[in-house]
């Protein structure tokens, strides 16, 4: 499965704008529509590369691995589901700070390039040796 | 209101990260005195030097730097590029310390890990670390490090 680059950093600027807009109007309708747009993206339905594709036609000069940042929208998901559950809670500080993680993460990635989340993977193994992951092509 | 500074502070911090990261991703530094042995990488070192490359599946850089420690290790008779799946030798990647793949080892003929690079290395980088690790023949003055 192959993905196209500039799709997924499309993704990440409407992701970050996202979740910085819900740590300043601390909507959690907002975190909830992100929270959906994650879960898509772990299917790879992301709702961010198919509006993309809609309006951008043309083909990309290179195509990337589509699992890595696939993994990245799961991480992503652990992170809103906590920043949810801080928000339905009442639990502030949960709430800001997973929200704010997600938020790092989105940015690094719409800004820099780099996948944040696709690199906590050695170290999540690194401390879960047993858990055995299944890679699908 | 809070949220409004957790939101700028994010973007601060997230730029900062950015900008430190693009300075030092692939930057070669010197090993730290580790050695490998051809059981540990469960193929043969090089003669003059190996590349040893740790991978795992969710990687983007891994497949870019694949291509260039190929591309020297045809260009330099040799040296060996040798590519470890992290997950398969957590081993390995405890004892060497690696937090990130890519990961790049260049190993002397012994294997002693002479230099180490977290993230893509840029191939110009990986010739003059080959040239520390074998430093009776320059690999680099032979063969013209060419555009990448």
């Amino acid at each position: 499965m192959r993905a196209d680059p500039r799709a997924l950093r499309f993704g990440a600027a409407v992701t970050s704008l996202i979740l910085a807009t819900t740590l300043v109007t601390g909507s959690v309708w907002l975190l909830a529509v992100q929270a959906v747009a994650f879960a898509l993206g772990v299917v790879w339905r992301s709702p961010y590369t198919m509006l993309f594709k809609a309006i951008v036609r043309s083909a990309p000069k290179y195509t990337e691995d589509a699992r890595p940042p696939r993994f990245a929208q799961g991480v992503g998901l652990v992170f809103a589901v906590g920043g949810l559950a801080g928000y339905l809670a009442g639990i502030t500080p949960l709430a800001l700070v997973a929200t704010a993680a997600a938020l790092l993460a989105a940015f690094l990635n719409a800004a820099f390039g780099f996948c944040l989340g696709c690199e906590t993977y050695l170290l999540i193994r690194r401390l879960l040796p047993a858990a055995t992951t299944e890679v699908s092509q | 209101m809070t949220g409004l500074w957790v939101a700028l502070a994010t973007l601060a911090l997230a730029t900062t990260i950015g900008v430190i990261r693009l300075r030092r991703d692939g930057r070669v530094r010197d090993g730290d005195g580790d050695r490998l042995s051809a059981a540990d990488l469960g193929s043969g070192l090089g003669e003059r030097a190996t590349l040893v490359q740790f991978s795992t599946a969710f990687c983007q850089p891994c497949r870019a730097t694949r291509r260039v420690l190929a591309d020297v290790s045809d260009l330099v008779p040799g040296v060996v590029h040798v590519e470890i799946d992290a997950e398969s030798r957590l081993d390995l990647v405890r004892r060497l310390g690696i937090m990130r793949t890519p990961t790049v080892l260049v190993l002397d003929p012994a294997g002693a890990v002479v230099k180490k690079a977290a993230g893509q290395p840029r191939k110009a980088d990986v010739l003059v670390a080959l040239a520390a690790a074998v430093p009776d023949e320059r690999p680099a003055s032979s063969h013209q490090p060419d555009e990448m």
